[in-house]
């Protein structure tokens, strides 16, 4: 496998509802990562889209939809989607196009557009439910989280409190974040604690909302990297792992398919302790819980010993293994597969010092991003490192 | 050296509020797709179902894996091989996990609470059973680890359907059936 540089990133403002088509969002989020590898359409050989459920947008097989706003007219181009997962799946396929030898500069375009569904994207959701057991019980997504959340609270004697501090690091880290929709500087755990409640024990501000907003990543080979950059970022290892669709055969407390593609990724990328080589770590946190959850699948740390490490500070941004200092999903926003904007863009701007308030101090060199995605069924993680 | 841009180095794009919608502010087009879907269950699931429609559960055996399967399929996910045989189970397990919601499935705010969660069903493997909801209870008294029976709809109103069970409540103490 060759080696793979990030060279440049772009994001779109996230939030509720945007004027702009996916296209033009595509377009905005494209141009932007362009420019900061110094780069025209000419010079991108491959394009792949990440973006999730087609029923948000309403417009099936949307990636044709987007192509134009990829800059992937008249180029080979392709969709992946994996749910949740996605937003970590498509730079990871963006990696192999280039890490095989068949593309020298490779870009990974993702877009969501959540707010054209009415009356909720939440309506949207229901079509991923199992339509013979599950549907038929009128089903809401938040009922997931919140079975699953119950679990990992119990499995642990967990208390909400703890939970609630991830909600509240995020949010006060996203005020640095030019994109940001819910950012918050005096956001407390009272807050949270006393925000309305949805489904026990999820409640409103335990959640990342839903957003319209698009990202987009540039890639090169090693030969040219230094043709684009005098600091390249590398992909230092990938994983994904999809674990069965019968979620409810299994234990929710722990993800082990995230495990696994985190196992898969730190084997390639030579990290044997993760905890002490990782610098930042940017978990997949559409709820608060989530965070912690991720960060035990991602072998942070022991079973359980997540929110611990955020009680002591360690997962502040100044602290000894910074936990989404990006602000996250919580706090910039969840337009699904875009979030490779905080999980693998803000990485390669943490890395090349390039973040802004958001800095994490110490000249951090290693980053693990992760996603999650499908039915509480799919882990993607990537690790770059300077 | 040059101070470097801070990235993202612009946030691009237009917020749209709600008031911009209704006070027809902005431009846009609608659609309301109209489509239906009728699917066939299979094998494993038509048993199932005609099961319940008689207030049975079944899974399904792996002899392989040892496992005992439910919800039942015909060939098992992890020995990739076919399952063998149909078991009864009991219509009684306890609750692996839950949620007390507020939302419907359009999250839309609901009044009263929807008690649900994941079943493992007796006789089953380990952590192995479907989702439903609760009854017959306070919000307060569900919790991990409860042992709960199926209430099931009267038979003439049985239709070959999950909802052939209203819900789980708790199992009386004694273990009696009332």
């Amino acid at each position: 496998m060759r080696e793979v540089a990030v060279i440049g990133g772009g994001m779109t403002l996230f939030r509720r509802r945007l004027l702009e088509t996916g296209k033009e969002l595509s377009y905005l989020a494209t141009k932007m990562a362009m420019e900061e590898a110094g780069i025209e359409k000419q010079d991108i050989d491959m394009v792949v889209l990440g973006s999730a459920p087609d029923a948000f947008d309403g417009i099936h097989i949307k990636g044709d939809n987007l192509v134009d706003g990829c800059a992937a007219a008249g180029k080979p181009y392709v969709r992946v989607f994996n749910g949740g997962g996605t937003g970590v799946f498509a730079p990871i396929a963006g990696w192999w196009h280039v890490a095989s030898g068949v593309a020298d500069v490779a870009l990974v375009v993702c877009e969501e557009k959540m707010g054209s569904c009415y009356p909720h994207p939440q309506t949207a959701f229901r079509h991923i439910w199992d339509p013979i057991l599950d549907r038929p019980l009128n089903p809401n997504l938040v009922w997931l989280f919140a079975m699953e959340m119950n679990r990992y609270m119990t499995a642990h004697d967990i208390k909400k409190e703890d939970i609630a501090l991830v909600a509240v690091k995020n949010k006060r880290n996203a005020v640095g974040h030019p994109c940001a929709q819910l950012a918050d500087p005096n956001i407390t755990v009272e807050d949270v604690l006393n925000s309305e409640m949805m489904a026990w024990p999820v409640q409103r501000l335990d959640i990342s909302p839903p957003s319209d907003g698009a990202s987009a990543l540039i890639y090169c080979s090693k030969d040219k990297a230094r043709q684009f950059t005098d600091e390249p970022v590398w992909v230092a290892g990938t994983g994904w792992t999809i674990d069965s669709t019968m979620w409810t055969n299994r234990d929710l407390y722990f993800p082990q398919y995230v495990a696994n593609a985190a196992k898969m990724a730190y084997k390639m990328a030579g990290i044997s302790n993760p905890f002490k080589e990782i610098d930042i770590a940017e978990p997949y946190d559409p709820f608060d819980y989530k965070e912690l959850h991720h960060m035990e699948g991602l072998l942070l740390c022991d079973k359980g010993q997540a929110p611990i490490l955020t009680r002591e500070g360690v997962t502040q941004r100044d602290g000894d293994l910074p936990v989404c200092p990006s602000g996250g999903l919580l706090g910039v926003g969840n337009p699904i597969a875009a979030t490779m904007g905080q999980k693998v863009c803000e990485l390669y701007w943490q890395l090349t010092g390039k973040a802004g308030k958001r800095q994490v101090p110490g000249d951090p060199r290693v980053g693990v991003g992760q996603a999650w995605g499908d039915i509480m069924q799919m882990g993607t993680v990537i690790v770059l490192r300077k | 050296m040059a101070k470097k841009q801070a990235m993202p180095k612009s946030a691009p794009g237009t917020h749209v509020s709600t008031k911009d919608i209704v006070n027809k502010k902005i431009a846009y087009t609608w659609w309301e797709p109209e489509v239906q879907y009728s699917w066939s269950v299979g094998p494993a699931m038509s048993r199932f179902l005609e099961e319940l429609k008689n207030g049975k559960i079944v899974g399904r055996k792996c002899r392989k894996c040892r496992r005992v399967i439910v919800p039942p399929r015909m060939f098992c996910e992890h020995c990739y091989g076919p399952t063998d045989e149909w078991v009864y189970l009991k219509d009684t397990g306890s609750v692996e996990t839950y949620s007390i919601s507020y939302l419907d499935a359009d999250a839309r705010r609901i009044k009263e609470p929807i008690l649900v969660g994941v079943v493992s069903i007796d006789g089953a493997s380990p952590k192995h059973g479907f989702m439903h909801y609760f009854g017959g209870m306070k919000p307060e008294e569900l919790h991990i680890g409860m042992k709960v029976k199926a209430v099931w709809k009267p038979k003439e109103e049985r239709e070959g359907s999950i909802r052939d069970i209203i819900y789980f409540e708790p199992v009386k103490k004694g273990g009696r059936k009332k």
